[in-house]
């Protein structure tokens, strides 16, 4: 009965951490990884928007795209892996990076506008 | 069985716990594990993305982004390091077929590319701090080079890592423990990457725009 189990575990489990992709989920990833690369570098090194803040979102939105495309071409993200615990800790931890940054970035623009002048200030003139 | 634990015979006092453990084979939650480590790894690097981009434009009347960066030679360490991911997906296909040969071979040029990519790294850091730039000199050179220095350490170990596993592999072959091994550090290498991805947006790129 045992020996039963132990073999029906280790049978689950060989399912289970055999999870890489195929060479076509490979070259997908590399190729748009690849254009996903060279719009941003382009963008800021020719500057064909005029606007910088819109390069700026443009430049941020790109990055987002490419780390989802990592996530699911390269390390073969999905919600079943696991049995799910790897999206649920993924998720846990983007929530707290987010918190992290946005509110690290929102108390210190706050904190600096309210000082004498900001250091650009001094220094750029 | 475990289902079967709590059961109250004729002459039988119930039992409230498992005579046995589960059977669990080795290492059968190292991966998830192994993913549990890298998320915290993610907050390491959130704080100091978090710093950098408080910091990032407190230049002390030093040198700023542009008097420093050149995107070209950031464009080829990007490069370096998204060919040693699609490299590393290689080495995993071929472990995957049994291939111990072709596992190696892929495992060396990630290696390379990931030795090109300290190099260069290397190489940018000299130049820096030649210039005077060094980590002392602004609060924006201390944030930068604690972020881009952490984030190559962190591949410099994964390239020791990878050394480590080429040996293992030669010696003992494409083992259970070595094919763990080999799914642990394809996550690291891969995570590293997307890392990279921050970096190269937030430092190099925004600060070029700054």
């Amino acid at each position: 009965m045992s020996a039963e189990t132990h073999a029906d575990h280790g049978h689950h489990h060989d399912g289970h951490e055999e999870t890489h992709g195929s060479l076509r989920d490979y070259v997908i990833g590399f190729v748009l990884s690849v254009i996903l690369t060279a719009i941003p570098f382009w963008l800021v090194m020719a500057g064909p928007i005029e606007s910088k803040t819109v390069t700026a979102v443009v430049v941020l939105a790109l990055a987002a795209v490419q780390m989802v495309v990592h996530m699911v071409y390269f390390l073969h993200m999905n919600g079943r892996s696991e049995g799910g615990w790897n999206m649920m800790a993924l998720v846990f931890t983007v929530i707290i990076v987010v918190i992290v940054l946005v509110g690290s970035l929102w108390v210190m623009t706050h904190l600096n506008a309210n000082m004498m002048a900001t250091h650009e200030e001094m220094i750029r003139r | 069985m475990a289902n079967q634990a709590i059961i109250v015979g004729a002459g039988q006092a119930p039992a409230f716990h498992l005579a046995e453990e589960p059977h669990h084979p080795e290492g059968h939650s190292t991966a998830l594990g192994f993913w549990l480590y890298l998320m915290s790894d993610c907050l390491i690097f959130a704080i100091l993305f978090a710093v950098f981009a408080v910091l990032g434009g407190n230049f002390a009347a030093g040198p700023a982004p542009k008097d420093l960066f050149d995107l070209n030679l950031v464009a080829l360490n990007t490069a370096m390091l998204l060919l040693s991911s699609i490299t590393f997906g290689f080495a995993m296909l071929s472990m995957a077929r049994q291939r111990k040969g072709a596992t190696l071979a892929w495992l060396a040029v990630t290696g390379l590319f990931g030795l090109a990519f300290l190099s260069i790294e290397l190489y940018e850091f000299h130049h820096m701090i030649h210039l005077g730039a060094t980590p002392q000199r602004s609060a924006f050179l201390s944030a930068f080079f604690t972020l881009v220095g952490t984030h190559g350490l962190h591949v410099t170990f994964g390239t020791i890592w990878l050394v480590t596993l080429m040996v293992q592999i030669g010696r003992f072959g494409l083992i259970p423990a070595n094919r763990r091994r080999m799914t642990c550090l394809s996550m690291f290498w891969h995570f590293l990457d997307v890392i990279w991805i921050g970096v190269f947006t937030i430092v190099y790129l925004m600060g070029m725009l700054r």
